[in-house]
């Protein structure tokens, strides 16, 4: 029994946090998304974070599902910009779901940064699961939503009903169309598809299925982190704000508060934990905890970011304090992939199925 | 990461298993139970903190095990240990403030049953502030005399013994006067009034002591130390409060209530999409506790602090017992216009005892440290904010 990181782990995440708070803290969020001089994120790239489970033969790090949940939680806390999800996702995808040509085709130059590939996933009316998507069949004809770009991303795996395809964005008869953001780390567009030409992944609908697990337990990662730093910033915040000739942490009117949201964020963290774990070990609960995990934590975030606002008074509501960014990400890991509804409800038909 | 308990601890399951299979057959008769707890004891399987020589089976430490015996014992549907006042909370108290003498006395007829203990903690004008309390003990001759008044004080009217805290030295600063006595209820200086609860029942009481004395000797640690005793003993009581079974069983009761009530449209409550999503809206609530529990005990083998969310227990468990409690009474519907029943496990049987664990619910937020004092504490000393001036 040892239900918590390892050392290696540990160590990941202190790189990780080192390399936000010395090279890339929140005014350089700042600079890059809500200031208009967005800049190279080549120097995040440098940390390798995107291919992690891309496989060693491959030229990746070959880590397990909670390497990568573990990164995404310091990249939530850092409020990392960039589309590390997108990245992540269809590294997996070509790995798990990919035929060994299309493996040694692909992996390497992903794992090189030579190529940089997102996935796509939702569609117009709010639909993220398989059952409900429209895209599907031999030909790609149709549009997806929120399809996380940036960073010279140039190939899309696109996540279809019955399985996975590759498509170079470039192609004809793929149109990309940027849209405005709530959350500008995290920039996305829409594709349009008109019979472009693609390429079939080997796997089916249940490669497309863990495609989307990975992506629950990811955000639900970012979420923790970012509600776990929110928690750290409020903490921070109470200590030196005074008011009626105190700091307002000495008012217990404050610390309950405070205490409510550690009680709410903080007992989530092995939740994430588990909900990688078992994608790991490829238990039966894997998938339904991947949905609970992102329903609950996500949750939490959003709660734990509006407190903390809430706490810093006047001057957490202004654009020129960096909360907004927490709260913007939160927004984001709630509803992409589907609302904390339609994941309880997923969850719900798993373990209450029968009599 | 590993989640698995280890071939040791396997093995150590095999045995409890065949040890089960041999000396359990199911039965409520006291006799059978009680031999077949000190059978359990003789195989180092219950009370395994309390050395032989006070009636434990006086193992190393050793949580996995610990767990591995719960688990199996639950399955057998097997007895534990007692859960009472006296086992769970003055027994490590003694084991580790007692003098020698106590433990001999009161540990083996404790944890047998033999003798039962209630708490004096609480007083009409010491509750959550319990360092204000009142009740003075004076030492006459050989014997401390005691007056004062303590108050919702469970299970006093069957007890033969109290553990109490008393003040002995009013000119010490408010937590160094006070001691941790031992006392026996039977005297004519203690009079015990059972108190009504929300739920009907008279479990706690209040208790008026009026010169009831008890033995010099009848102090556990130093006179003045009774605080840090004490706390001590709050700090089992809190471990005790922050298991995650009791969630588990109270959400899988409602998913059965779920499954058997029928809604407005006459198909099973479980079956309504809303009704479904707060179930697993709860069910999030007891994963995130349990995963939580398995960090810190992972940490707690590796000798390691698992920081502020080993303080956040005790409130994730009232807050999911009222979580739950808010929909059962939306399922039961009319029939929470009904009378309720019954002690004991909760919420097995019919819309009465789900309603006195919606009452009952309420007992969790404030009995062993009240939820608002749970925050105090976890703001304090699990987020570093600034401790209350004592006024």
């Amino acid at each position: 029994m040892d239900f918590d990181l390892s050392p290696e782990q540990r160590l990941l995440a202190e790189g990780v946090d080192s390399f936000f708070a010395g090279t890339f803290p929140l005014s350089r969020v700042r600079q890059a998304c809500y200031a208009g001089q967005p800049g190279s994120l080549d120097d995040l790239d440098a940390m390798s974070l995107h291919e992690m489970l891309v496989p060693e033969e491959y030229g990746g790090a070959g880590g397990t599902i909670l390497d990568v949940a573990v990164a995404a939680e310091r990249l939530g806390a850092a409020a990392a910009p960039g589309p590390f999800l997108g990245r992540a996702l269809a590294g997996y995808a070509i790995t798990i779901a990919g035929s060994d040509e299309q493996r040694a085709r692909w992996l390497p130059a992903l794992a090189a940064g030579e190529r940089r590939a997102t996935v796509a996933i939702g569609e117009p009316g709010d639909r993220w699961t398989l059952d409900a998507m429209g895209m599907g069949g031999r030909h790609l004809t149709g549009e997806k939503r929120n399809v996380l770009v940036g960073d010279g991303v140039d190939l899309a795996v696109v996540v279809l009903a019955d399985g996975l395809a590759v498509v170079e964005l470039e192609a004809g008869g793929v149109t990309v169309a940027g849209v405005d953001v709530l959350d500008r780390t995290r920039p996305m567009a829409t594709l349009l598809f008109d019979r472009p030409e693609h390429e079939r992944l080997t796997g089916g609908a249940e490669a497309a299925q863990l495609v989307l697990d990975l992506g629950a337990v990811l955000l639900a990662a970012d979420a923790y982190g970012g509600a776990a730093q929110c928690l750290d910033l409020a903490v921070q915040y109470s200590q030196v704000r005074e008011q009626f000739g105190a700091t307002i942490a000495h008012f217990q009117a404050v610390q309950h508060q405070l205490a409510d949201v550690a009680v709410d964020v903080l007992p989530a963290r092995g939740m994430y934990w588990y909900a990688a774990h078992a994608m790991d070990c490829a238990r039966d609960d894997a998938s339904g905890f991947a949905s609970l995990a992102k329903a609950h934590i996500t949750e939490r975030y959003v709660a734990a970011a509006r407190r903390t606002v809430e706490i810093h008074g006047g001057i957490g509501y202004t654009w020129e304090c960096d909360l907004h960014f927490f709260l913007r990400r939160a927004v984001f890991d709630r509803a992409y992939l589907g609302s904390p509804e339609t994941h309880r409800q997923r969850r719900a038909d798993f373990q209450l199925a029968g009599v | 990461m590993d989640l698995t308990y280890g071939a040791d601890s396997e093995r150590f399951r095999g045995e409890v298993r065949v040890f089960l299979e041999e000396r359990w057959r199911p039965s409520d008769n006291p006799v059978d139970v009680a031999a077949f707890r000190k059978a359990a004891i003789d195989a180092g399987y219950l009370y395994r903190s309390i050395p032989r020589r006070y009636g434990g089976s006086e193992q190393p430490a050793d949580v996995l095990r610990a767990r591995v015996i719960r688990e199996e014992f639950t399955a057998a549907h097997a007895p534990m240990e007692l859960r009472s006042l006296g086992t769970q909370l003055l027994v490590p108290t003694l084991l580790e403030a007692g003098a020698e003498w106590q433990k001999q006395r009161f540990i083996e007829a404790t944890i047998a049953g033999e003798i039962k203990w209630c708490q004096g903690y609480s007083e009409p004008g010491a509750g959550s502030d319990l360092a204000s309390l009142r009740t003075r003990a004076t030492l006459v001759g050989d014997r401390w005399v005691i007056t004062g008044q303590k108050v919702w004080t469970s299970f006093a009217h069957e007890a033969d013994y109290m553990f109490l805290l008393a003040r002995t030295d009013p000119d010490a600063p408010k937590r160094n006067g006070i001691s941790y006595l031992l006392v026996p209820m039977d005297q004519p200086g203690i009079e015990v009034r059972p108190l009504r609860q929300i739920t009907g029942e008279s479990e706690f009481n209040e208790v008026f002591l009026t010169d009831a004395t008890t033995g010099a000797d009848w102090v556990v640690g130093e006179p003045g130390a009774g605080w840090h005793v004490a706390n001590a003993t709050l700090q089992h009581e809190r471990a005790w409060v922050g298991d995650v079974a009791e969630s588990d069983h109270l959400l899988n009761s409602l998913i059965r209530l779920a499954r058997r009530t029928p809604g407005p449209g006459g198909r099973p409550w479980i079956e309504d999409p809303r009704v479904r999503s707060r179930l697993m809206e709860v069910q999030g609530y007891v994963e995130a506790h349990r995963y939580s529990g398995y960090f810190q005990l992972s940490r707690a083998l590796k000798g390691e602090p698992c920081g502020a969310v080993g303080l956040t227990n005790k409130i994730s468990n009232t807050n999911i017992a009222e979580r739950i409690a808010a929909i059962a009474i939306d399922l039961l519907g009319d029939a929470s216009l009904l009378p309720h029943t019954g002690a004991g496990r909760p919420a097995e049987v019919g819309a009465e005892r789900w309603m006195y664990q919606y009452f009952g619910s309420l007992g969790s937020a404030i009995a062993g440290g009240a939820s608002n004092i749970q925050r105090n504490i976890i703001a304090q000393r699990g987020l570093g904010l600034p401790r209350e001036q004592e006024k």
